[in-house]
């Protein structure tokens, strides 16, 4: 089933290279997904897939010596990579916000909170007063659950709890009520329970806004409780798409078992928990075709032979495996 | 980073020299810093020979000879690349037999704080206790005057000389020795070959100095190629205000200082090439330190 | 926190106190005293009254306590050269020093920053390797040559600027300064820059040592998603954060640049303490040379008290670690 909202984002074939000395690394390699408004998608995958890549290419800050060499990204229709420096930074934080993985890190130390809220709001809005712009930070902070904002606007991150600095991240990324929020594995840094808090909060605040969310985590486990549709990512490729409740039911990649046998759940309790065997091949020396093949249990040597294509099951789900047909119902 | 030196490492299997050599030649400004500073200590060491006369010989010196400009002949035909002084003196050959005595200060002043702060922070870091405390607290108030002043408070008590400037330059630089030695003994100490060395119940002077002390070199290499420009800068600056070496042993400083005076009549040379050979050769010196300091230890800071 | 103020005061104490004890013995037990301490134009009877007076003929735990004594009450000599009270010279030539320094601190941090800054954001320009190169040479090269060459190319070539003296002062906010008029401006820009470009290497250093690792914080990245300019990413977010280690540090080596202008003042005539010490360290005016390097020995204890106490405030860390 298609969804029946207009794509907001469309990336296709999107590639991101960074040119070490060692090498070319391949760190996204073809990667094409969309985004309708208001959805919520995930995109998971380990440390190293790429996924993170991705985010910061959709926003335009690869870092050097990384670049974005194909593909487009269309966000609303516009190819993101045909814009100037100057466009592409009204889009940041104005239409595509982000949210980072430690929130220790992500606000800077020096600044007191409302600076860093105020500077976001003037930096697309030059007409608006200074005082405006607190009073709408004042009100983030409170949507995003901080109590008592005004005192805490005159704050230094120091002087907040981890759980809460990523809340004022969250309270920032929505300050310009953005189409589209990429949010870089932002409960990874967070412990257990606050996790929980900050990732129900994050959805309410996206239902509520129709604002669009692409969740980036390795944890398919978060990814069940927030997405509607789900990307896995592997070595630069997404090799499996569809909607979340169809993929985690029946995971149809090797991979995606893989992550799924690594989950705890209720349903396994007491048995021992499913590895992928073998460790992520470094990115610089890939084996011919499949990436995955040196750590499949279903490898045939087809897998050796090429790079496999993506296989469409139907129109939200595709996969990229030789042996989808093979591969044994769960 | 750490991937292409590794495939070097796997295609270079060599000797320790090699690898040494490959990695201090991953900059050419090093190495052509490195065959500069070769090229000086050559004429430094081989002044007498190099030099087209000697300055000093009363007999080859005219005084009718004074302030002649660069590339002059006299009237009996000698020719004065670089001109000459106020004493007729051809200043090429002045520069060096000056780059002698400067290098040769510079060398042995941080020879010897080179010793003496090495066999203090070593014993510190091994020993520890009241010993170390004392010592290191000595080095860090040493430290926190800047070497300029250490010198004059030393020079102005003991008075001019080649000896006391030379006691002066060692008594400013060991603590920097002291400092890096404790530094990486204090790492050393802690391995397991320091504890095996115990367990066979050698002697204590024999664990520091055959068993810590080479793995402690790296860094003093570093600090001692670093010192040593930092030595010859300070010798000249001292000779330069007229509190460092007499008259007897003209360094670079000397020479800088004497043409001072021509300075405002426009005899630019007499002060200028001395100061020219003086920083190319503070400048190899800091390169060829700058390199190693990043081969051996990117922590390692002045 | 008063307890590591009171440690640190404590120990600054001791320094003073073996730095006195070192300055004592060197000038009179080191070499003959009264060769140091007399006029070598004095007579005979002159010398013994002197010798009386000074208590030459005293145990020297006794001469060091009187040495002591005088140097609380202020008096620490009387100059040869001058016939004058040595802290008296030092005082008057204290503020052309002061000034001197403090401009040239300035002048490094105002062209070392942005400098640094630039350096470290585009490591690989050919601006930042002209730069970097620089900082090598100016790091390398002597302070007494550099100031040789500024008044060959600047004072005796083109003739723009006066290569002696401090030129004409003015009176401002009770404050005598060559900087308030045009002529002292003129004369303080060249031996100020001199006694500034062996700091800006420093900071020029430190800046882009600081930039090249605050530019990869995740903040820095954060501010740049949210759509902040460019020149206010680094305007704020990085200035900001590089400033407080630019700032203790320079902070710290404001004594060096004390220390240092004894070099800059003699090749520039300039009419401060640190010429006055080389000349009298030349001529053998001992009284004026001890009180110097007392005077000196304080403003550095004081001044790394200062600092250390501060930089304590600024960073929690160093006062749980104590003194190290």
């Amino acid at each position: 089933m298609r969804q029946t909202v207009e794509p907001i984002l469309e990336i296709s074939d999107l590639q991101t290279h960074f040119f070490t000395k060692a090498g070319i690394l391949r760190a996204v390699d073809g990667v094409s997904f969309e985004i309708g408004a208001g959805e919520i998608v995930g995109l998971v995958g380990e440390s190293g897939s790429g996924k993170s890549i991705t985010g910061f290419s959709i926003i335009g800050l690869v870092d050097s010596p990384g670049e974005i060499i194909g593909g487009t990204i269309k966000f609303k229709g516009e190819d993101l990579n045909d814009l100037s420096n100057e466009q592409m930074q009204h889009v940041r934080g104005n239409r595509i916000a982000m949210i980072f993985q430690d929130p220790m890190m992500t606000l800077n130390p020096v600044l007191r909170i409302e600076t860093q809220m105020i500077e976001a709001i003037q930096a697309h809005d030059n007409k608006i007063s200074r005082e405006d712009a607190r009073i709408r930070s004042r009100d983030a902070l409170g949507l995003v659950g901080i109590s008592s904002p005004d005192e805490r606007l005159r704050a230094y991150p120091h002087q907040f709890s981890g759980g809460m600095r990523q809340r004022v991240s969250i309270a920032i990324a929505m300050l310009n009520r953005p189409d589209l929020i990429i949010a870089d594995e932002p409960t990874t840094a967070l412990d257990v329970t606050i996790q929980g808090q900050v990732i129900s909060e994050m959805q309410k605040l996206c239902r509520e806004t129709k604002t669009a969310l692409l969740w980036i985590t390795h944890d398919l486990a978060v990814i069940a409780g927030i997405a509607d549709r789900v990307c896995v990512m592997y070595a630069g490729r997404i090799v499996e798409q569809g909607l979340v409740a169809n993929t985690i039911a029946n995971p149809l990649h090797p991979y995606t078992r893989g992550l799924m046998g690594s989950v705890p759940s209720q349903n396994q309790r007491g048995k021992p928990l499913q590895q992928i065997n073998g460790m992520v091949p470094s990115m610089l020396s890939l084996p011919r075709g499949c990436a995955f093949q040196n750590r499949c249990s279903y490898v045939t040597e087809k897998c050796s032979s090429g790079r496999p294509d993506i296989t469409h099951l139907s129109d939200e789900r595709q996969v990229r495996c030789f042996n989808v047909s093979e591969v044994p119902k769960l | 980073m750490s991937a292409p030196s590794q495939t070097q490492n796997a295609s270079l299997p060599a000797s320790g020299l090699r690898k040494f050599w490959s990695d201090f030649s991953e900059s050419p400004t090093a190495v052509i810093a490195l065959f500069v500073f070769l090229l000086i200590l050559f004429i430094a060491i081989f002044a007498p020979w190099v030099s087209p006369s000697d300055p000093y010989d009363l007999t080859s010196v005219d005084i009718m000879n004074s302030r002649l400009p660069p590339g002059s002949e006299d009237f009996s035909g000698n020719f004065y690349l670089l001109g000459t002084d106020g004493a007729g003196r051809d200043m090429l050959s002045a520069i060096f037999y000056g780059l002698r005595v400067s290098l040769g200060v510079g060398a042995l002043s941080g020879f010897v704080a080179l010793i003496i702060g090495a066999a203090l922070g070593l014993s510190a870091a091994y020993f520890g206790g009241r010993f170390e405390t004392i010592t290191m607290r000595i080095v860090d108030i040493q430290l926190s005057f800047p070497s300029i002043l250490m010198a004059l408070i030393i020079l102005a008590a003991f008075g001019k000389g080649v000896e006391k400037t030379i006691i002066a330059l060692i008594l400013v630089q060991w603590a920097y020795y002291a400092r890096a030695a404790r530094a990486s003994a204090l790492v050393e100490k802690n391995k397991e070959y320091v504890e095996a060395a115990h367990c066979l119940a050698l002697g204590n002077k024999r664990i520091i100095l055959s068993h810590i002390a080479p793995n402690c070199m790296a860094p003093l290499i570093v600090v001692g190629t670093l010192q040593t420009a930092h030595a010859i800068s300070l010798e000249a600056t001292l000779s330069f205000l007229g509190l460092g070496l007499p008259i007897t042993e003209p360094s670079l400083g000397l020479l800088i200082g004497n043409g001072f005076e021509y300075m405002y009549s426009g005899d630019f040379w007499i002060s200028i090439f001395p100061g020219v050979a003086l920083l190319i050769t503070i400048v190899s010196i800091n390169l060829v330190g700058d390199q190693l300091r990043d081969m051996f230890n990117p922590r390692l800071q002045k | 926190m008063t307890a590591f103020i009171l440690r640190r005061s404590l120990q600054s104490i001791i320094v003073l106190f073996v730095m006195s004890v070192i300055v004592f013995v060197g000038v009179n037990l080191v070499g003959d005293p009264v060769d140091m301490l007399i006029n070598p134009e004095s007579d005979q009877a002159e010398i013994d009254r002197v010798i009386r007076d000074l208590g030459l003929d005293r145990p020297v735990s006794e001469q060091y306590w009187y040495f002591v004594v005088n140097a609380f009450q202020g008096d620490l000599g009387r100059s040869f050269i001058f016939g004058e009270p040595a802290l008296k010279l030092i005082i008057q030539r204290m503020p052309a020093t002061m000034e001197l320094a403090l401009f040239s601190l300035l002048m490094a941090v105002v062209f070392g920053i942005p400098l640094g800054i630039y350096a470290g954001l585009k490591p690989n320009s050919k601006v930042s390797k002209t730069i970097m190169a620089g900082s090598i040479l100016g790091f390398s090269m002597p302070t007494f040559w550099v100031g040789i060459i500024l008044i060959m190319f600047f004072s005796v070539s083109l003739g723009w600027l006066p290569s002696t003296g401090r030129g004409e002062v003015a009176t401002y906010l009770g404050i005598t300064s060559s900087i308030f008029t045009l002529d002292g401006l003129s004369h303080i820009f060249l031996p100020a820059f001199n006694l500034a470009l062996f700091k800006l290497s420093s900071v020029i250093r430190l800046a882009r040592a600081g930039t090249r690792e605050v530019i990869l914080q995740d903040y820095i990245k954060f501010a740049r998603a949210k759509g902040v300019a460019e020149s206010r990413v680094v305007r704020v977010h990085l200035l900001k954060n590089i400033m407080i280690p630019v700032i203790t540090i320079i902070g710290l080596e404001f004594g060096s640049l004390i220390a240092f202008s004894t070099v800059t003042e003699t090749v520039f005539a300039w009419p401060g303490m640190g010429k006055l010490i080389i000349d009298s360290i030349y001529n053998l005016d001992r009284p004026v040379v001890v009180a110097y390097l007392m005077i000196i020995v304080v403003i550095f204890v004081t001044l790394n008290l200062i600092v250390d106490i501060l930089y304590s405030v600024l960073d929690p860390r160093v006062r749980i670690k104590g003194v190290s």
